[in-house]
């Protein structure tokens, strides 16, 4: 195993939200989509934020096996985009399954195609993000095409690895119901789904676009009704599928 | 063969209360840990075997929360202005008579506070007038002619450098013109032995005492011994008053609690201390309430409705308190400390189905900041217990959890909690409750040559200051250690004088006579302001300080530029300056003498007046501006936290407990989305934490777990939360009981998991 170095853009060292148990979570710095809600726009530029090497991390992550193990947690590489610094993520999986550690990926897909078979065989549940079903809605939205993320899908399905799926809910944008009826039928396919989760757009990363200079698009988008949100759980209901 | 310990010892001179009990050294000594090792039943199941509220509990408790309301209306319900409290001194009070399972009152009026003048006449008497009341004439004659408080003892002696120290704010709270209290009588002696065999016992260590060479300690003790013997006279005619005979041992449950119960209520109608602590008595109790289910002389139902009633009574306990007092010691607390759980020197756990019972409570009578209610934490506890203090955390932010596998070494598996943190033997030992000093004051006083960055006075030693623009390591640590040798020595000087003052002036007569002769007895100082002084002097060491003078020549603001680690994120660059410190300051405290040779230990733990000791602190190199809070006890930084919960529990883990054997008090909060999606993972996760803190190391912590939001509103609403309780340094509060300062502060600290 050879040591590779990566930049991070922070660490929540108690993770609970970013899949299962207690988690370390690494955010990655670099992010090549542009998505509208973005919350944590300082996390997409490339070559900055903490510069750092696989075996540092895993020196620390180390220290809390214990813990991952008592409540099934693990670690989480998120972003940013992980996949944008696919070395630095295969060596600190490789490195943690040889200590017994689960791992979770968490991605857009867009740059899916950048992880090898070997990268997976160290991933033990991916957190794919699907922004929206329909090629021409996720394009306005996060400024790529949809394509290669549904193909990291299908890639996932055949590989047997299991898939969170998760979905920002968004007044406006993401909350049609024909179009959450679609995403419901595309995961209804996948064999590997193990549970989605809807997760309620909120506009608490505003202060960061401003920070940056940024055109914030979403400042007058309200946060989705608890209603709206337990009615987009239900299309995903309907297909038997486990949804948060 | 059996030998005759095997046997129950039902012969003809067993008495009737140790029927069924398993004897041991217990028998012809007085040695509760042995009777409770000898006879109780671990409980290694969940919760669900528990009871809900009986009517009468409902009914009862709803007349007490009448009252507790009426009185948070008028500040303070009522008060005793001539009668000069004792064990015995006032008539049986109730709330309903035909209601209460367990009686007893401090007063003869529920909530009506008791006239505890001998820590300090004028605290008292201005406890009273800044609540509306007025000392009677007669009284205040009596008092004042007749008798030297403790107080008036302590002036007597203080030198100019402690009033100096004292008045600047280097030193706080030190309890020199209020009780000392953190000493815990061993109130299960009165329901195994009953009054009559601890007076013979007590008599017997006196006659112990008669040597031919009589040594000022031997003249001191045999007045002390006889002492506790009138206090334990005192404390079988208070009970008598309320129509119980205590002279003779508890025969059943009722009794035991009742018995128990009445021994800690002679304490609280004697002394006023700061903090009032119960001790360990769940699983002692908890025998009694076996055998009488084995009986069938008693149901669940009734056991639940026992320690509901009993745990009614604790948190009715109430002392005249001053406006100065309650911002350091806010929201009323007595610190009625109850330490739960742990685990047998034998590798049994100490959980019982009582240990489960007096949780129940949080639940049957909803959240309270009292009792203050301990679990001590061991890797080991059975999961059902784990899971259910889990629950009760979440559902209720009342409990705090101590390390027992760190502790259980120390202190053996008999040891209860005084006030916070501290750690003490039952019946073995005490401590003398030394508040604590300011570190970060301190460092502001190597920098400024021991002259006052406030008041501009010389208070420390005038040592050589800093002169030059920045400050560097090399310039500011020998300084630094400098000053902390002398503080270390007035503050030492403070509580030898304070602690002498006390046994002559307000000596513990009840208290004491629940210990054995000889105790022993640690001085308990502490610091504040730690994560402060490690930011620091990580900032001095890893970025650039600027001093800014003002027109007095002195350091009153820092310009740092560049980054430096801050404590809190488990680096050890700034966690290992926070190690050093506390190890370094109690090097510095153990090296002075000590009244009554104790042994000197410290605390890194707060209370509240981590806002009282910001506010008379200058500004600091760390960034933290003049008047701004401290973390509480051994927290982080509020804000500087920036790696979330682990990271933050790992620091503070490291403080190395050797070094603070007085306790190290940590505070998390965290809101309920973050711990978890549902109820499931919440329990898994918090007990993962928890077993993950204790694991590094870590002493104590208090769990909160509520939303920013319901704190905001509770300050704009305080009548729709009633029995909001937050944990802060080492207690619980009724939020609403705070003032609007620590209010704010509570809700700007660090929470874990935005929302």
């Amino acid at each position: 195993m050879e040591n590779t170095s990566g930049y991070l853009h922070s660490v929540e060292s108690a993770g609970t939200l970013d899949g299962p148990g207690v988690r370390r979570v690494l955010f990655l710095q670099g992010c090549p989509l542009n998505c509208l809600y973005c919350h944590n726009p300082d996390a997409r530029p490339f070559r900055c934020g903490q510069k750092t090497d696989a075996f540092t991390q895993l020196e620390q992550i180390s220290r809390y096996r214990d813990l991952f193990i008592k409540t099934g947690g693990g670690v989480t590489l998120s972003g940013g985009e992980p996949l944008s610094q696919p070395a630095f993520v295969k060596t600190i999986f490789e490195g943690c399954k040889r200590m017994g550690i689960h791992t979770a990926l968490d991605t857009s897909g867009y740059t899916g195609w950048r992880a090898d078979d070997e990268l997976l065989s160290y991933t033990d549940l991916v957190l794919l993000d699907i922004k929206h079903i329909r090629s021409e809605n996720y394009e306005s939205l996060t400024g790529v095409e949809l394509r290669p993320t549904l193909d990291f899908a299908k890639r996932l399905a055949d590989l047997g690895i299991p898939i969170w799926l998760r979905h920002v809910l968004v007044p406006g944008y993401t909350d049609a119901p024909e179009h959450l009826a679609e995403l419901a039928a595309f995961i209804a396919t996948l064999p590997n789904i193990k549970r989605v989760e809807i997760l309620p757009f909120h506009n608490m990363g505003k202060y960061k676009w401003e920070q940056l200079g940024l055109n914030y698009r979403l400042e007058n988008t309200a946060e989705p009704t608890a209603e709206c949100v337990e009615s987009a759980r239900d299309h995903f209901r309907a297909h038997g599928i486990t949804v948060y | 063969m059996k030998t005759t310990s095997d046997l129950p010892f039902l012969t003809d001179t067993t008495p009737s209360c140790h029927r069924t009990f398993k004897a041991g050294t217990w028998v012809n000594e007085i040695d509760v840990r042995d009777f409770i090792q000898k006879n109780y039943t671990p409980y290694t199941g969940d919760s669900s075997f528990l009871a809900g509220p009986t009517d009468d509990t409902r009914l009862l408790w709803q007349e007490v929360l009448n009252l507790m309301k009426e009185e948070r209306i008028k500040g303070v319900l009522d008060a005793d202005t001539e009668v000069v409290s004792g064990v015995n001194t006032h008539k049986p009070g109730y709330i309903d008579k035909d209601l209460e399972r367990i009686v007893g009152l401090q007063t003869e009026k529920p909530l009506k506070r008791a006239l505890m003048p001998f820590g300090g006449f004028r605290i008292a008497k201005s406890a009273l007038e800044s609540n509306g009341y007025q000392i009677s004439e007669e009284t205040e004659k009596a008092i004042t002619g007749l008798r030297k408080t403790h107080n008036d003892g302590v002036f007597d002696a203080y030198t100019p450098d402690i009033l100096k120290a004292r008045k600047s704010g280097i030193v706080t709270g030190l309890p020199d013109a209020y009780a000392r209290g953190r000493i815990i009588g061993d109130y299960r002696r009165a329901a195994l032995y009953g009054i009559s065999r601890l007076i013979e016992d007590k008599k017997e260590q006196r006659s112990s005492l008669e040597t031919a060479n009589v040594s000022e300690e031997n003249v001191r003790l045999r007045e002390e011994l006889k002492e506790q013997i009138n206090a334990l006279n005192e404390l079988q005619e208070m009970a008598a008053s309320y129509g119980f005979d205590i002279s003779r041992p508890a025969e059943n449950a009722t009794e035991a609690v009742q018995w128990l119960y009445f021994a800690y209520l002679g304490a609280v109608k004697e002394q006023n201390g700061a903090a009032m602590s119960l001790g360990r008595v769940s699983t002692f109790l908890d025998i009694y309430f076996e055998r009488d289910l084995q009986e069938g002389t008693l149901t669940e139902a009734q056991a639940q409705e026992l320690i509901d009633h009993f745990v009614m009574k604790l948190r009715m306990v109430r002392f005249m308190r001053t406006p100065d007092y309650n911002e350091l010691f806010s929201g009323d607390p007595t610190w009625v400390t109850e330490a739960i759980g742990g685990m047998s020197l034998d590798g049994r756990t100490l959980v019982s189905k009582t240990a489960f019972r007096m949780l129940q409570t949080l639940h049957n009578l909803g959240p309270a900041p009292e009792p203050n209610l301990t679990i001590l934490w061991s890797d080991k506890l059975p999961d059902g217990f784990k899971e259910f203090c889990a629950e009760t955390s979440i559902r209720t932010s009342s409990l705090q959890y101590e390390n027992d596998d760190l502790m259980r070494g120390y202190w053996g598996d008999d040891y209860g909690i005084a006030c916070c943190v501290s750690a003490m033997r039952l019946g073995k030992q005490m401590q003398f409750f030394g508040a604590r000093a300011n570190l970060a004051k301190t460092l502001l006083y190597a920098i400024n040559g021991g002259r006052d960055e406030i008041s501009g006075e010389q208070v420390g030693p005038q040592l050589a200051p800093i002169t030059g623009d920045y400050l560097s390591w090399d310039e500011l640590i020998p300084r630094f250690e400098a000053m902390n040798d002398w503080l270390a020595q007035v503050y030492m000087n403070a509580l030898n004088i304070i602690h002498y003052m006390h046994d002559k002036y307000y000596y513990e007569r009840l208290e004491m006579a629940l210990h054995d002769r000889d105790v022993m007895r640690t001085m308990a100082c502490g610091i504040a302001g730690l994560s402060v002084v490690a930011d620091s002097l990580s900032a001095v060491k890893y970025a650039d300080v600027r001093i800014i003078r003002d027109e007095r020549g002195l350091a009153v603001n820092f310009e740092t530029t560049g980054v430096f680690p801050t404590f809190g994120n488990n680096d050890e660059r700034v966690d290992n300056i926070a190690r050093d410190l506390v190890k370094n300051f109690m090097g510095k405290l153990a090296k002075q003498p000590t009244y009554r040779n104790a042994i000197p230990t410290q605390s890194v733990l707060t209370i509240t007046s981590n806002v009282v000791y910001g506010l008379k602190t200058g500004s600091t190199p760390d960034g933290r501006k003049k008047g701004e809070p401290f973390a509480p006890g051994a927290n982080p930084m509020h804000g500087r936290d920036l790696n979330g919960a682990v990271a933050s529990m790992m620091s503070v883990a490291k403080l190395p407990y050797e070094y603070a054997q007085d306790g190290i008090s940590y505070t998390f909060s965290i809101v309920p989305k973050a711990l978890g999606r549902n109820e499931e993972e919440r329990l898994c996760n918090l007990t993962g934490l928890l077993d993950t803190y204790f694991g590094a190391g870590g002493h104590h912590i208090n769990v909160n777990v509520f939303d920013r939001e319901t704190l905001l509103d509770a300050m704009e609403h305080p009548e729709q939360y009633p029995q909001l309780t937050v944990r802060v340094s080492g207690y619980a509060v009724n939020f609403n009981k705070l003032t609007r300062e620590q209010q704010l502060d509570v809700v700007n600290r660090t929470f874990h998991g935005h929302n």
